[in-house]
């Protein structure tokens, strides 16, 4: 007969830490933990050693004073008795619109591009396809470098478009002066224009914005809101009687109507380019700089982005295409109310990465002169107060909250739009 | 493994680090060779010539303490550096000293914790056009397109400039001197402000260099010099009488041709037998050999043989001496006694 006896509870050993499979995963936690804090540590002291043994203090006084130099392009007011703070915002602003104008051109060509390499044209899809491959693997920056190259090599300067017999004239009725500085377009100017409203007072982040911009776009949203309605009625008429009225000229109205009554009011015209002096004057002025880094990160990224839509095309099974098919859909409807729809949840998340990779490579923009944040903070500040470590802790700060600012909006979008699970 | 090579990686940059803080002298010797900074390639002042071997009114100054500190003119690794790099390559240790057109003001020698140890070319602010635009002063540039290279203390004067003369401009921002040169000549920008020996001796390289002109306004002082860390005298002692032997030996006629007579035994001006170490222990002193004035001199020679050779009106570059001639024939350059 044999008694059943409870085993002999185990007593904790120091060596259960390592052998037994309970404890072994916190233990190799703490280790690596440890280990963390004292490369940190030594990583800290490390650095206020060497910068004490060099005489230098690590400060942020040097953001007040005033920055000295110049900055070309400017989307708010800017002169060089502002501080280095107001110059590193010039440059973050700038940082900003290079990477949202990139972000919505390489998505616009990585789509096309993307659903192109799929088509069954041989020559199209092999075009798509050197252009992808092409792109992808080469560094951006000797596409940046090229695209300026090019621009400057190939286009006209301003003084070719002097004299009697110029070399050169302006494009779109002697609208439009494409130099190799940039290029000058017609500017719109509202002749009662209704001022700025001056936001944040005369600290260093302050900054103007237009009214008449304010009232131009809330015109167009409201418009685009009487649309909809205008369509939401279309179709609780169609559902009761099961016609649907004829709704296009009231939607062209809606769109049209209000928003020309809003430009005659605020006296529309526009401001066209002179050569005056040594450049062109008047219009609006892009930047040779910008025109390069924005092409060129945009053709780039939208390589990758072409890759991302493929993928998520090819994603969607077949039988979804041939079943729309047998709907009576025609090929590009398919693509659009069917494939694409549902590839977006494969397509977005590798989108973020895209937009971030593409932001994070604007920082490239000192190679054409572009001034971004890289180029004032981390470059002329830098160099003229000899703040290293301070500039890039800053930069990389704000670096890292664009990145995440990104990363948020578009998991926000992507929860919006992947498909919902039961 | 990987962490842990890491983990020494990390130890020896730190190591490496504080070494570096002091006695540049010793880490120059056990390394056999002068880190030295200098531009990314400025003719006649700083630039690889056809062999790959630098050459230049700034390289000669490395050539010189690579002479009195390890004998040997050619123990010298060059680092090329732009504007915007040069100061944090010599903060870091990464290079020992920087020998690169840069003008000693007051915010690096005090701020930005450098010691300039001399002055080797006195220069000023200038600016280059081409002859087709009809433009015969600087004030007359209102709304031209400037190209300036960033970092510089350049950048700044022009700012003042064309802020006291209230007239605007359009500042194109540059990395280098060879990407200004490309956008000037393409027309990308109207003008190129840099120190008039920088202009120069980029209108030297250009294939027509008679269609530029070179303003008369000279709106700086621009003294440029080598420069090293604060914190070691003694290294900054040695790079700065180094500097100073080469002005002190074309004021007593030092040459290198001569020297090699002159210093085979003590001649009867005994500031030149100090210098060249036939009388008193002026190398102890700086914990060197007895004869470094003289390896300097007889490997780049003195600074009248160094400035004709390399920026003198014999060359392309074609540079007076102007205020850089001796105090002797009133130019500025002024070698303190050698006692």
């Amino acid at each position: 007969m044999a008694t059943v006896t409870d085993p002999p509870k185990a007593e904790f050993r120091l060596s259960m830490l390592i052998y037994d499979t309970r404890y072994r995963s916190m233990t190799i936690q703490v280790v690596a933990l440890i280990g963390f804090l004292l490369l940190v540590g030594f990583l800290i002291s490390n650095t206020v050693q060497n910068l004490a043994t060099s005489g230098k203090t690590v400060g942020f006084g040097f953001l007040t004073e005033p920055a000295g130099y110049d900055i070309n392009q400017v989307l708010i007011e800017y002169n060089n008795q502002n501080s280095h703070l107001r110059a590193a915002f010039v440059g973050l602003l700038n940082t900003l619109l290079v990477a949202v104008l990139g972000c919505i051109t390489a998505t616009v060509i990585g789509v096309i591009i993307g659903v192109l390499r799929l088509s069954p044209n041989w020559l199209i899809a092999r075009l798509t396809t050197v252009y992808v491959e092409m792109f992808r693997n080469v560094p951006v920056l000797l596409w940046i470098v090229f695209a300026m190259a090019i621009l400057i090599e190939t286009l006209p300067a301003p003084r070719a478009f002097r004299g009697d017999d110029p070399e050169a004239t302006m494009k779109i009725f002697d609208t439009v002066a494409i130099t190799n500085r940039g290029v000058y377009v017609p500017e719109p100017l509202f002749s009662r224009s209704l001022g700025d409203i001056h936001l944040f007072g005369t600290s260093s982040m302050n900054f103007d914005i237009s009214l008449d911009l304010l009232l131009i776009i809330a015109v167009v949203v409201a418009s685009i809101f009487g649309v909809r309605a205008i369509k939401r009625n279309a179709d609780a008429t169609q559902e009761k009687t099961g016609k649907r009225p004829t709704t296009w000229y009231l939607t062209l109205g809606t769109l049209v109507v209000p928003l020309l009554v809003v430009l005659v009011a605020l006296g529309f015209h526009l401001g066209y380019p002179e050569l005056k002096g040594f450049n062109f004057q008047g219009g609006t002025y892009l930047r040779n700089s910008l025109i390069a880094l924005w092409l060129a990160l945009s053709l780039y990224t939208a390589a990758f982005i072409a890759e991302n839509v493929r993928a998520g095309i090819l994603a969607i099974s077949a039988g979804q295409t041939e079943a729309a098919g047998a709907l009576g859909l025609r090929p590009n409807r398919i693509m659009r109310l069917v494939v694409l729809p549902q590839a977006l949840r494969v397509i977005i998340p590798p989108l973020i990465s895209q937009y971030l990779n593409l932001t994070k490579n604007s920082s490239l923009a000192i190679a054409v002169g572009y001034m971004d944040i890289t180029g004032t903070l981390m470059g002329i500040t830098l160099n003229q107060t000899g703040k290293e470590l301070e500039t890039l802790l800053l930069g990389m700060l704000i670096y890292l909250i664009i990145s995440l600012s990104i990363s948020a909006l578009m998991n926000w979008y992507n929860n919006r739009v992947k498909l919902v699970e039961r | 493994m990987k962490k842990s090579v890491f983990l020494g990686a990390l130890t020896v940059a730190g190591l490496a680090a504080t070494a570096g803080a002091a006695a540049t002298l010793d880490d120059v010797k056990a390394r056999g060779k002068l880190n030295c900074g200098v531009a990314t390639g400025v003719p006649g002042f700083a630039a690889p010539n056809a062999s790959g071997e630098w050459e230049g009114f700034d390289v000669a100054v490395c050539r010189g303490v690579a002479a009195a500190v390890l004998g040997d003119p050619t123990a010298v690794e060059f680092v090329p550096t732009t504007g915007k790099t040069r100061f944090t390559a010599l903060a870091s240790g990464e290079i020992d000293m920087l020998a690169r057109n840069t003008t000693w003001t007051f915010s690096r020698d005090v701020d930005l914790k450098f010691t300039f140890v001399g002055v080797n070319y006195y220069d000023g602010q200038g600016f280059m056009v081409p002859k087709e635009l009809g433009v015969s002063s600087a004030k007359e540039l209102d709304g031209a397109t400037v190209c300036i290279q960033t970092g510089t203390t350049t950048e700044l004067n022009l700012a003042d400039f064309f802020r006291v003369n209230n007239i605007s401009y359009e500042p194109v921002p540059i990395e280098t001197n060879a990407e200004a040169q490309q956008q000037y000549l393409a027309g990308a920008c109207d003008v190129y402000t840099t120190d008039a020996s920088g202009l120069a001796a980029t209108r030297s390289t250009f294939e027509n260099a008679a269609d530029h002109v070179i303003l008369p306004e000279i709106i700086s002082k621009e003294p440029l010099g080598p420069l090293v860390r604060h914190g070691d005298d003694e290294w900054g002692d040695i790079v700065r009488w180094s500097l100073n032997a080469m002005i002190a030996a074309e004021e007593y006629g030092v040459t290198s041709a001569n020297v090699g007579e002159m210093s085979a035994a003590a001649g009867d001006n005994p500031e030149v037998n100090r210098l060249l170490g036939t009388e008193g222990n002026l190398g102890e002193m700086l914990g060197l050999d007895a004869g470094w004035a003289k390896m300097v001199i007889e490997s780049v020679g003195n600074y009248g043989e160094v400035f004709e050779s390399n920026i003198g009106s014999a060359t392309p570059i074609g540079l007076s001496r102007g205020l850089n001639a001796q105090w002797t024939e009133g130019g500025l350059l002024y070698a303190p006694p050698f006692r």
